[in-house]
């Protein structure tokens, strides 16, 4: 009786412990699978050829298969949504955690879930239906979908991760801090950019870098205002990110196009891991602090 | 003493001050923005008749009957796999695991998991359900790349409503003479249901809103199924649906119907997110 | 001597509940004062009336007078935050800023407008000199100050309040979170400032009181029982309530 109860809870354990390690599994499968789907194509076109040529022209007679156009972009249109994204969400978390009035604040915190629940298709189609028509009559340019509109789409999506995490790491910051400073003769406002901005860096460099994740890992939304054209990035033009690239030729390629795409999808996520140890470094000091 | 702060450090006080208000404005007003615009460019276009049939092109009908039914059955599957997936490792992390390098590490990996695009996932489902796996191009397929992706929503939100229940009740039970599984059955799980809902909640929120996974796994055709027969097929969701209709076909005012029917889901889901929080906190705090 | 601060009919609440009633006391410059009494008594209440940090606790309701320097403190036109810079105060954990030391000291004046690098540098090794700090700390003055002893953070603070130079310097049980070593340094420190400043100190240590105070205010359930100089009121206190507390028969 008593041997197998014993045996009983070591299966359970089993079962447990397999359970356990199927995030690891999935982790090993999708790196795996990248890079053993991802390698052949680069072998073939060349690294250096691969990562730094400026055309890419899969399907054309003699294929040219340079992706620095979408690394280039992918960067720009990050870049430029946290330019845009990371001051509007980063003072918003300020006015949420320190200053607002509770009633102000629970309308306004309500808002940024709503913001953070919407799909990203109805951001693009939103995006074609006013941004992208929008750019094209304000700056006058034949053609409204471009890195520019990516961009201001970008930022709006980043915004919810940005003010989210951003307001943890404010209202963590010590009450102490707060006091000595107004103690010394410093409003309330200027208490709030002087000491807990500060003492709040980890937690909001770590919002930072989580709107980058989201950024450059952003496809459909993009994928719908961009237009998509494999040009070097420039604001008004059309232009292709990492994501994009693999999504608008995947249904239709084959052969060595088809493994190049494979071969984006492991440049992408290379820039997700890094992204993500930097993202685990800042949220890992932030909470020693 | 002095008679007030100088006239540099009020302006540097009221441009801060103007600076925040207006950036919560412009992040609420983009919210207000977003949801009438939608609603109102959405609604008008929704009728019983776009709700219940498919489309066709012989008679040129558009119909989002499929896409709601594909949505339903990519949901049920979904949850059906990652509920006892992600609550099961987060009772072996937060019940079993005694060895904290491997905690480390599988929650890293969850970290990870949460952080890759689902363009990837879309990609890497595609080459090992559908491809390795021999699934084809099916709801299942899909179903299981979303398994994937909200795994680690469900392991963290069971995992941090298993913190709340008591360490005395567990030791209340072992004391009482119960095995481990006895203890977990009847003390641990039932106390972290709260968890499990709200990550389902959190993760139906997010299959509605997937579309770059689903492309190349679930595909986009728009046939009436049943369940099973569904799950082996390919089929859009209303998220695929919305893109195909706006981005490949140019039907915008089906692609407003369908993004005002998420638009209200999402919003539902937020409600009810905060309802069954605030519904489970209230009871443990009794 | 002239009293710096003066304080009439003094009444606060918190919501309904009065923790401060009719307090009547003149503050001496040039000397310390210490607040005595057990927990709960008002005595740090009383305290952070005199810098209004008061005003930060939503539902606090006060009446009476505060002067400070001849200007009643609650007047309408009075500016709270110039109040602060010249009624310094420093807190019962030491709460240094988590920035460097140099940053921690020069808060204060920064953000009163003093910029340059020279006159920060003079007023940071002023402070840290008048706080008897200096020596021990001038090579790590770019170091971060939560890497301090805390009885070095107390210093710290007690340098990062004298550097917008004020008149008052406010201690809420500076000594409290401190080993007996760091605490006989701040209560030597505390000595030594007298000249320059005039402190009100909190303090739940009836020796420290003895060793440090010029007078001494004893509070009990919010009302001030017995006030004056602090030699007189330990060796014969008028209030039996007075001899019954500083003998140990109660707090």
């Amino acid at each position: 009786m008593k041997k197998t109860n014993h045996a009983f809870e070591s299966v359970i354990y089993g079962v447990f412990l397999v359970l356990g390690l199927i995030t690891v599994g999935c982790v090993l499968l999708i790196t795996v699978y990248l890079i053993i789907s991802g390698i052949p194509a680069i072998r073939e076109i060349g690294l250096f050829k691969f990562l730094f040529g400026k055309t890419w022209a899969s399907t054309a007679k003699t294929p040219q298969f340079g992706i620095l156009p979408f690394i280039l972009t992918s960067i720009y249109g990050t870049a430029g949504a946290i330019a845009l994204g990371v001051p509007i969400g980063f003072l918003t978390a300020v006015y949420l955690a320190k200053t607002a009035p509770p009633k102000v604040k629970a309308v306004v915190s309500a808002a940024v879930s709503v913001l953070a629940g919407i799909p990203s298709v109805v951001y693009g189609l939103v995006g074609m239906l006013v941004l992208v028509p929008g750019i094209r009559s304000i700056f006058h340019v034949p053609d409204g979908a471009s890195l520019l509109a990516a961009i201001v789409v970008l930022a709006v999506m980043i915004l919810p991760s940005i003010v989210n995490v951003s307001i943890t790491a404010l209202e963590a910051v010590p009450q102490e801090y707060e006091d000595a400073s107004l103690a010394l003769g410093a409003t309330p406002t200027e208490t709030y950019f002087r000491v807990s901005v500060p003492a709040a860096r980890s937690g909001i460099a770590a919002a930072v870098v989580l709107g980058v994740g989201r950024a450059i890992g952003e496809a459909m939304a993009v994928m719908m205002v961009s237009g998509n054209v494999a040009n070097m990035p420039s604001l008004f033009q059309s232009v292709r990110f990492l994501t994009t690239a693999v999504a608008s030729e995947m249904s239709y390629s084959s052969g060595l196009q088809r493994q190049a795409l494979f071969s984006i999808a492991l440049v992408l996520y290379l820039f997700i891991l890094l992204i993500n140890a930097a993202l685990n470094f800042f949220l890992k000091r932030s909470k020693e602090t | 003493m002095q008679t007030g702060i100088s006239k540099k450090r009020r302006a540097y006080i009221l441009l801060m001050r103007i600076l925040m208000w207006l950036s919560a404005a412009l992040t609420a007003g983009l919210v207000l923005f977003l949801v009438t615009y939608v609603m109102a460019k959405g609604l008008p276009e929704i009728s019983w008749n776009l709700l219940t049939t498919k489309p066709s092109y012989l008679t040129g009908n558009i119909g989002i009957l499929p896409d709601i039914l594909n949505t339903v059955y990519i949901i049920i599957a979904a949850l059906i796999f990652v509920i006892p997936l992600g609550a099961g490792a987060a009772v072996y992390l937060n019940e079993y695991a005694r060895n904290k390098k491997l905690v480390a590490v599988i929650e890293y990996a969850a970290e990870t998991l949460s952080g890759i695009p689902s363009i990837i996932y879309g990609l890497v489902g595609m080459l090992f359900f559908c491809s390795f796996l021999d699934m084809q191009t099916s709801l299942l397929a899909g179903a299981l790349t979303l398994v994937i992706m909200n795994l680690p929503t469900v392991l963290r939100t069971t995992q941090e409503s298993l913190k709340t229940v008591a360490q005395s009740y567990r030791e209340g039970a072992f004391g009482l003479g119960a095995g481990k599984w006895r203890v977990i059955r009847t003390v641990v799980l039932p106390g972290c249901v709260d968890g499990i809902i709200t990550g389902c909640i959190l993760s139906v929120g997010r299959i509605l809103g997937e579309s770059a996974a689903l492309l190349f796994t679930a595909g986009f055709a728009h046939a009436v199924h049943g369940f099973f027969e569904g799950l082996g097929s390919a089929g859009a969701t209303l998220t695929v649906a919305l893109y195909v209709y706006a981005k490949e076909q140019g039907e915008f005012g089906v692609a407003f119907a369908i993004a005002a029917i998420l638009m209200v889901l999402t919003l539902l889901i937020q409600l009810a997110a905060m309802l069954v929080g605030r519904y489970f906190k209230k009871r443990r705090d009794l | 001597m002239s009293d710096i601060i003066t304080v009439k009919d003094l009444c606060l609440w918190y919501g309904s509940a009065q923790a401060l009633k009719d307090i009547n006391i003149n503050i001496p410059e040039h000397a310390i004062t210490a607040l005595i009494g057990p927990s709960g008594c008002g005595k740090s209440t009383f305290l952070k009336t005199l810098n209004r940090m008061n005003d930060l606790i939503p539902g606090v309701k006060i009446t009476g007078e505060v002067r400070y320097a001849g200007q009643d403190i609650f007047a309408p036109g009075v500016d709270v935050n110039m109040l602060r810079k010249d009624v310094g105060m420093v807190f019962q954990k030491p709460n240094p800023f988590p920035m460097s030391v140099y940053d921690n000291i020069a808060y204060g004046p920064r953000t009163h407008g003093i910029k340059g690098k020279a006159k920060l540098d003079d007023i940071v090794e002023r402070s840290l000199r008048d706080a008897a700090i200096w020596d021990e700390i001038k090579d790590r003055l770019k170091k971060n100050a939560l890497g301090l002893s805390g009885g070095q953070q107390q210093r710290l603070c007690i340098a990062r309040a004298l550097a917008v130079e004020p008149q008052v310097l406010l201690m809420d049980e500076p000594t409290s979170a401190l080993d007996p070593i760091s605490t006989g340094k701040i209560e030597e420190l505390a000595s030594a400032l007298k000249e320059k400043y005039t402190i009100v100190i909190v303090t739940h240590n009836m020796q420290q009181a003895v060793r440090i105070s010029d007078y001494t205010a004893f509070f009990l359930l919010g009302e001030l029982v017995e006030y004056g100089g602090t030699e007189k009121m330990f060796s014969q206190p008028e209030e039996k309530q007075t001899e019954d507390y500083i003998t140990g028969r109660f707090g």
